[in-house]
């Protein structure tokens, strides 16, 4: 049974990571190895109007698009709560990102070495957005077809932007990347504030 | 037939293409599409400030009610009310208004977290 909520329960800072990709990359499977929920998704309804989507031409009514995030949480401590969320995977909804990346404390852009374009367009974004961001490489069938090194180069990041393999689907190898992305997070706020 | 549709407030009901482009979703808000006065973020917290009790303009509002009986993020609210973010901040908005719910805002999204944060992030996921 629900407890009966004293009034002065503590209510949590919020903090948000996105998970970037292209579509199929695997965000919500890595929401979801590390979130203490399942995966919830939620919607928002766009009218046909300025969203450069299929031609309309001809259809009389207004037609509308759904585009869902899939999120999940983890709760650091009562005081601190971390949400994941899963960009919408199709470039024309990047308006919704903005949202999204406003106030995140980082990205994790995953990438699919079998479509690795598929990534330029969240990693352009972040470096525009300066949004700290690690490249997590998913290897599907725990198929290693890269190096590190030969993504980062194809990819063409920062020296400083932290790349990893990573199995989408594993909680361990998740958190690393999490972790990672936090660190990466910590040494830039080391860096850009004097102590 | 019914070219004239303009607007009559309390009128009678229109119904099909008479009801004019409205996006069905927003039904229950009557096809209000923006918060009035404020925008909530996906991470903004609400609480309710009222029991169960108290009446609220729709089963809509009620439910948010119910859920924010404890703290909730606003796309949590919205993903277990199964209603698109849009509509859930204008009824947010509502309930805001009648003083039904409190919000507790993100920090201000211009500057990272401090140092002490990130090492509790950094500690907290470790321990996972």
């Amino acid at each position: 049974m629900d407890s009966v909520r004293s009034d002065n329960a503590p209510v949590p800072q919020a903090l948000k990571i996105l998970v970037a990709g292209g579509f199929g990359a695997g965000k919500t499977t890595l929401v979801g190895a590390v979130s203490e929920i399942a995966p919830l998704r939620t919607e928002e309804v766009l009218t046909t109007a300025g969203v450069g989507t299929d031609d309309t031409t001809g259809v009389a009514t207004k037609t509308t698009t759904t585009v869902a995030m899939d999120f999940g949480r983890i709760t650091i401590n009562p005081s601190l709560v971390l949400y994941l969320f899963g960009t919408p995977g199709q470039n024309r909804f990047w308006f919704l990102w903005d949202e999204l990346a406003t106030g995140a404390l980082g990205a994790v852009v995953l990438a699919d070495t079998r479509r690795l374009a598929d990534s330029f367009a969240a990693i352009d974004y972040f470096e525009q957005r300066k949004t700290p961001f690690v490249i997590a490489v998913n290897c599907f069938d725990n198929e290693q077809r890269y190096t590190v090194e030969q993504v980062r180069e194809a990819l063409d990041v920062d020296a400083h932007v932290p790349v990893l393999l990573t199995d989408a689907r594993d909680r361990i190898s998740v958190k690393t990347v999490l972790i990672t992305l936090v660190e990466h997070v910590l040494t830039m706020v080391r860096t850009t504030v004097p102590a | 037939m019914a070219d004239s549709i303009d607007p009559v407030e309390e009128g009678p009901a229109w119904w099909d293409h008479e009801a004019g482009p409205v996006v069905r979703p927003y039904m229950v808000t009557g096809g209000r599409v923006r918060p009035v006065t404020v925008d909530f973020d996906l991470i903004t917290y609400l609480v309710a400030t009222a029991n169960l009790a108290v009446d609220t303009a729709s089963p809509e509002h009620q439910a948010i009610l119910a859920l924010t009986q404890e703290p909730r993020a606003v796309a949590e609210v919205a993903s277990r009310v199964d209603l698109p973010l849009g509509v859930v901040r204008v009824l947010l908005c509502d309930l805001l208004s009648e003083g039904l719910i409190a919000r507790y805002d993100p920090p201000p999204t211009d500057h990272l977290p401090n140092v002490e944060t990130l090492q509790a992030v950094i500690h907290g996921l470790r321990a996972l």
